[in-house]
Formats: structure tokens, C-alpha cells, sequence
């Protein structure tokens, strides 16, 4: 691993694990660490961001086309896209999902060797930065997707149960926690759909046959697209949008761990 | 300088007192004027919990002496008779009394938004009538500042802690925004009307009254501009409406399970939420498990504002550690004014014989170029500060160790300084 890489990776670690340490620490006694935990997300990102752009200077070719580089991508992915409302007082608690999730994951990612700077797939590299990275785009909105429907079951158990301290932890309402779930798949599917449109093409011109992979990846588009249709078609609202939210991500955790035989 | 405070609030004073103690808004600048008098200054601030007369002054008995007669005047008795309701504060325990006022822990309900605002006003009220000199700009500014940094480093302001209140913020959380809500009210007594106007105040559109009077409901629904009818057209309006607020004196429930499945078919999903405040209660228990219904009874409710006021209680210790910084801060700065003056006079005197020694020299210097003149002049300058850096900072260390007056008459005496003669700075200018 390069020198550069591995000055980077540490900051983004640190600053990953400290968010989770503050988000679950703000989780017991709400309003006093979400600060630090913000700026944990920004240092960890923007370090992260420049080890990106290290490994994409250095390497030869698409430089996250292993399972470890690709875990890599997805951390980051689903970080950036919490930050744009993670930022805002509401959602920090989303933090509590996304950021121990974000930092295991990314531990795993370095461990793997995915934090280097000598990745490189051998299969095509437009292909790849296509293929990959729509797929593992629409990945990281799916997983804050689950977030914000995890976040909605939880708050909805506490309200239903008039827990006492219901208004003491900052939340987002019910209703801006079901819209986002709907809006964040809305916006996912179709990276989804393009990245294994590509991916069908290239099987298609150079041949090869259908595997588990794609079957996974098949299955996970057809949960999405039926969540879709059930929310906006079907009027389906609140508690079974969410189950279908965390049902369909399941399959997505499903399909991250073949992504290893790229 | 003395800060003295004279005042009453909720904690010694009945309602009626206050009432008589409460000097309205074209009263206040006379008020003042008369308190600080030719040279002092004055702030007098009121409020439905508190009137308390903040004066600066060289004499603070002749000042407290001023507000005693001004607060006996106001609820006419005699000093005697309100002396037992008044407390009185001078200096530091002033200005710490003012911090907690403005940073709302001194108030009935700890974080109540409207004492910063009450605060501002009355040093406003004192700018405007002439009576806010140093002492008061610096004291009532760090004061507004105290209770914004509470409101903004810690959450003592953000729950509830009325049962209106606490109903309102529970369907923001199901809602978000309570703009263009529609809400159903059922009954048409007090409790229904407070929780209405709190609904209201956070934006709710439109309001549905039901009650077995259609009179009485129409008089509610006419306060909101809202429509009125009897109970029997509860049902339909459920597929319509977001909150529904019960409280019927009715004995069973007025509202079944049923009713609310029926209508959540209709609705689509759409959330409801109930707020149910009459004993005996008008809303099904049941209602609760039905997807997407959220109910909340008089209890919920209640135990919901109990946390949230001992939520406020946890933080009030939190601002009570910014109040105590900030005051530490003023006693400095307030200290401080006892050595700037001397300071003031003695870099006054340096400099003058500085200057006067330069004009002295001016035949020997004048055959010096103007670049080498202004070396001089350097030199000299540099020389002068030079000196005095040790005993201009041995002099603040010492007021802030409230030894202060004692280095500050050693100095005049050995200097032979005088502070009147001297352009001294103003100390927070």
C-alpha cells in the first residue's frame, strides 16, 4: 500500500469511528455530542475522498474493481449521501445506522487491501467505472434508504408506546421519514437499472452465463421496482413501505458479498 | 461604581403584588431617568413574573434607598410593608442575578423563550431615556449574550412543558410541519379550546367542531373560522382530518376502533393523530394499534411533559456553568475599572514627558534628517513602552486578584498622577 494511501486511510478511520462513538453517546443523552459527531462524518469523508483520488491518480486502471476496492467506493458512497442530510439537525440521528456501518465497513475495505493504491480489475475499465460504480451508487442510496426506514420503525414503536423521553431525541417526523424512504429508492432504482443494463450488455457481446451474482442483482431490482410500484401505485404507506425498505435491503446485503468475484 | 439591584419576582411576591409592582412600557423611561439622576444609570425591567430596578451608582445606598422609594411608590405602600417581598443584590451577585434572568433559569418554567426579549426591551427602554452608560452597555450586552449562548449550547428550551404544548409537538413529529393541517375537535369546553389555539398557533388550517350542542359548537368553531355540526358527523370527517382532539364530557367513548379502521381504509395510509384529554376518555384505547393512528390520553401526555421539565432541569445545570463563566467574566471587567484609570493616567504622564523632553532637544536635533528623526522618535516611543509593560500588566493582574484600588493609589501617589487630568481610555471601549 502506498505511503500517501495509508496516511489517508487513517484519518478517515478515526474520524468514521469517532462519529459512531458520538452518535451512540448522543443516543443516551441527546443534544451534546452530535456536533462532534458531525464533524467526525466531514473529517472522515473528506479524507476518505482524498484517498480516492490518490488511488484513482496512482492506479493503472479502475482502481476499485476488486470486492475490498469496491467496499471502499460503497463506504463512500453511502456516507456522502448521508451527509447531505446528515447535516441537517433532524436526521444526525440517522448516524447512529449509517456511520458504525460506515466504519466497520471501511475497516474491512483497508483490511482487505480495497485502502491501497495497487487495485485493478481485469475486466474493462469504462465498463467497470459503469457497471460498479452505478451499481454501488444505487447500493449506498438503498442502504440510507433502510436507514431512514429503521429510523421510522424505531420512532414509531417509541410513539406507540408514549415512551416519555419520545420528544428528547431530535428525529425527523414520520411523515419526512417515510417520503424520504420512497424518494431515496426513487432516485436509486435507476442507477440500479442503468449499471445492470451494462452489465447485461457486455454479456451479451462477449458472451458468459448467468450466475448467482446476477441473480441476486436481478432479485434486488425486482424487490426495489415492487416496493415502487406498492408505494406510489398501491398507496402503501408507513410501517409495511418500511418492513419492505429493510426486506429489500437485506437482499442487498446479499448481493455486496459476490461482488467479491468481479 | 456600585451595580445595585432592587427587585421582586414569582419567588417572593404574590400575583397581586407584581400586579402593583409593574411598571408598563410608558412609564419605564420616567422610571429610570429618576433612578439614575444626574450621573448614574438605570435599567428598570417588568414582566408579568418580576419588576426589579438595576442602578449604577457611586453610592449604592443612596441607590437602593432610590429603588425602595421608587418600588413603594409603584404599589403604593409604604417601605416597610414591601421591604419582606424585595431582595436586594449589589456588584457581582448583580450581575450574576441578571444572567440567570436572561438565560431563563430564574423563570417559572426554566427555558421560557420570552425573558430574552423582555431583557432587550428594558435595555432598549434605558438607551432610549438616556440612562445606559458603561456599566449598563456592558452589562445588559453580556447578559443578552448569556442567554443566547444557553438557548444555542444547550436544549433547555426545546421540549414542551405544557400539556398543549407537548400534544402540539407530538404531531409535529408525525407530521412535520403543522402548516395546512386539518384538525376535528371534539366538544367544545376549555380544554379543547387551549389545545386549538395551540394547534393554531403552529399553523393548522382548518378546524372541525363536534359536539352533542351544535351551539356551543359553532361559538368554538366561529373563534377559529372553522365549521361546526353534532357528534354523529364525526365518522366522515375522520377520512379528512390529521389530529383530532377529544374532549367530550361524554361517559363512554365516543370514538370506537371501528370507526377509526373504517375511516384508515378510506385514508389510505395517511397518518392520524389523536389527542384524547377528557376523563372518563372519548377515544378507544384499541385505536392505538390500528397502523399509521398515534393516540395520546391525559396521562401520556402528561408523563411526556414531566420528562420533558426534568429534561429542562438536567440543562439548566448546564447553563448555570455558562452563567457562572460569563460572571467571572464581568467581575474582571468590572474589577478592571478600578486600575485602567491609573493606568490610563500614568502612560498619559510618560508620554507627555516624553514629548515635552523631544521639544526640549529640538535645537540639538534639528540637524538631524526626517528619517533620522523618526528613529528618535521611535527609540523614545519603544523606551517609554518598554517601562511601563511590567506595571501595566502587574497593575490588571492585581485587579483581578481584587487588589487593584491598592496598586492603583500606590501609583498615583508615586507618580503623582491625577485620573481627571488624564485621556484615559474607558475601560470596554
Amino acid at each position: 500500500m502506498g505511503e500517501l494511501a495509508v496516511i489517508l486511510v487513517w484519518p478517515a478511520l478515526a474520524g468514521y469511528l469517532e462519529a459512531a462513538v458520538a452518535y451512540v453517546g448522543d443516543g443516551v443523552r441527546p443534544g451534546r455530542l452530535s456536533r462532534f459527531a458531525i464533524w467526525g462524518v466531514r473529517i472522515g469523508w473528506l479524507a476518505q475522498t482524498a484517498l480516492l483520488v490518490v488511488q484513482a491518480t496512482r492506479a493503472e486502471g479502475f482502481p476499485w474493481g476488486t470486492w475490498a476496492g469496491s467496499l471502499n467506493l460503497f463506504v463512500w458512497l453511502v456516507v456522502g449521501a448521508y451527509l447531505i442530510w446528515g447535516c441537517r439537525a433532524p436526521f444526525r440521528l440517522l448516524g447512529l445506522v449509517v456511520m458504525p456501518l460506515a466504519a466497520a465497513l471501511f475497516t474491512v475495505a483497508w483490511l482487505s487491501g480495497g485502502a491501497g493504491d495497487e487495485g485493478r480489475s481485469e475486466l474493462g475499465d469504462i465498463f467497470l467505472a459503469f457497471h460498479v460504480g452505478l451499481i454501488l451508487a444505487a447500493f449506498a442510496g438503498f442502504t440510507l434508504a433502510a436507514g431512514l426506514a429503521g429510523l421510522y420503525l424505531w420512532q414509531e414503536r417509541r410513539l406507540k408506546s408514549h415512551a416519555p423521553g419520545v420528544l428528547r431525541q431530535r428525529a425527523p417526523s414520520q411523515l419526512a421519514l417515510d417520503t424520504l424512504t420512497g424518494r431515496t429508492i426513487l432516485v436509486a432504482l435507476p442507477a440500479l437499472t442503468l449499471g445492470l443494463a451494462v452489465g447485461l450488455a457486455r454479456l451479451g457481446s462477449e458472451g458468459g452465463g448467468f450466475d448467482a451474482v446476477m441473480a441476486v442483482a436481478l432479485l434486488t431490482w425486482v424487490a426495489y421496482a415492487a416496493f415502487l410500484f406498492l408505494r406510489y401505485e398501491a398507496g402503501w404507506r408507513g410501517r409495511r413501505t418500511a418492513y419492505l425498505a429493510l426486506a429489500a435491503f437485506a437482499l442487498v446485503a446479499v448481493a455486496l458479498v459476490p461482488v467479491a468475484h468481479f | 461604581m456600585h451595580l445595585v439591584l432592587v427587585g421582586t419576582s414569582h419567588h417572593r411576591a404574590p400575583v397581586e403584588l407584581r400586579e402593583q409592582l409593574y411598571v408598563s412600557a410608558p412609564e419605564n423611561p420616567e422610571l429610570v431617568r429618576r433612578l439614575a439622576g444626574e450621573e448614574g444609570e438605570a435599567v428598570a425591567l417588568s414582566t408579568c413574573n418580576r419588576t426589579e430596578l438595576y442602578v449604577v451608582d457611586d453610592d449604592p445606598e443612596a441607590a437602593q434607598e432610590r429603588a425602595f422609594a421608587e418600588l413603594a411608590a409603584l404599589g403604593e405602600l409604604s417601605e416597610s410593608e414591601i421591604a419582606p417581598s424585595l431582595y436586594t443584590l449589589t456588584d457581582e451577585a448583580a450581575a450574576m442575578h441578571l444572567f440567570r434572568v436572561a438565560a431563563s433559569l430564574d423563570s417559572m418554567i426554566p427555558g421560557e423563550a420570552q425573558i430574552l426579549g423582555q431583557v432587550r426591551a428594558a435595555y432598549e427602554t434605558a438607551k432610549e431615556a438616556g440612562t445606559a452608560r458603561q456599566l449598563v452597555h456592558r452589562l445588559f450586552r453580556q447578559a443578552l449574550r448569556v442567554g443566547r449562548r444557553v438557548r444555542s449550547e444547550t436544549a433547555i428550551g426545546e421540549n414542551p412543558a405544557s400539556i398543549s404544548s407537548a400534544a402540539a409537538e407530538l404531531a409535529e413529529r408525525v407530521f412535520g410541519t403543522l402548516e395546512g393541517r386539518r384538525i376535528l375537535v371534539l366538544g367544545a369546553g376549555k380544554m379543547s379550546d387551549l389545545a386549538t389555539v395551540n394547534l393554531i398557533s403552529r399553523g393548522v388550517e382548518s378546524v372541525f367542531v363536534a359536539n352533542r350542542s351544535v351551539e356551543r359548537a359553532e361559538r368554538l368553531a366561529r373563534r377559529f373560522g372553522g365549521r361546526a355540526a353534532g357528534l354523529d358527523a364525526v365518522e366522515p370527517e375522520l377520512e379528512h382530518v390529521d389530529i383530532v382532539v377529544a374532549s367530550t364530557g361524554s361517559r363512554g367513548h365516543v370514538l370506537s376502533a371501528e370507526q377509526v379502521e373504517r375511516a384508515m381504509r378510506l385514508r389510505k395510509g395517511r397518518p392520524i393523530f389523536f389527542v384524547d384529554i377528557a376523563v372518563p376518555r372519548d377515544v378507544d384505547p384499541a385505536v392505538n394499534e390500528i397502523e399509521g393512528c398515534y393516540l395520546y390520553d391525559v396521562d401520556d401526555l402528561e408523563r411526556v411533559v414531566e420528562e420533558s421539565v426534568a429534561g429542562r432541569r438536567e440543562e439548566a445545570v448546564r447553563a448555570e456553568a455558562i452563567v457562572a463563566e460569563e460572571a467571572e467574566g464581568f467581575r474582571a471587567w468590572q474589577l478592571s475599572l478600578d486600575v485602567v484609570p491609573a493606568i490610563a493616567s500614568l502612560r498619559a504622564r510618560a508620554e507627555s514627558i516624553r514629548t515635552s523632553e523631544l521639544e526640549r532637544a529640538e535645537g540639538r536635533l534639528g540637524s538631524l534628517s526626517p528619517s533620522e528623526r523618526r528613529a528618535v522618535e521611535s527609540l523614545t516611543a519603544q523606551i517609554v513602552n518598554k517601562l511601563l509593560h511590567a506595571p501595566t500588566v502587574r497593575m490588571k493582574q492585581a485587579a483581578a486578584a481584587a487588589d487593584g484600588v491598592v496598586y492603583a493609589d500606590a501609583v498615583r501617589h508615586l507618580f503623582d498622577l491625577d485620573d481627571r487630568d488624564s485621556s484615559a481610555r474607558q475601560p470596554g471601549e
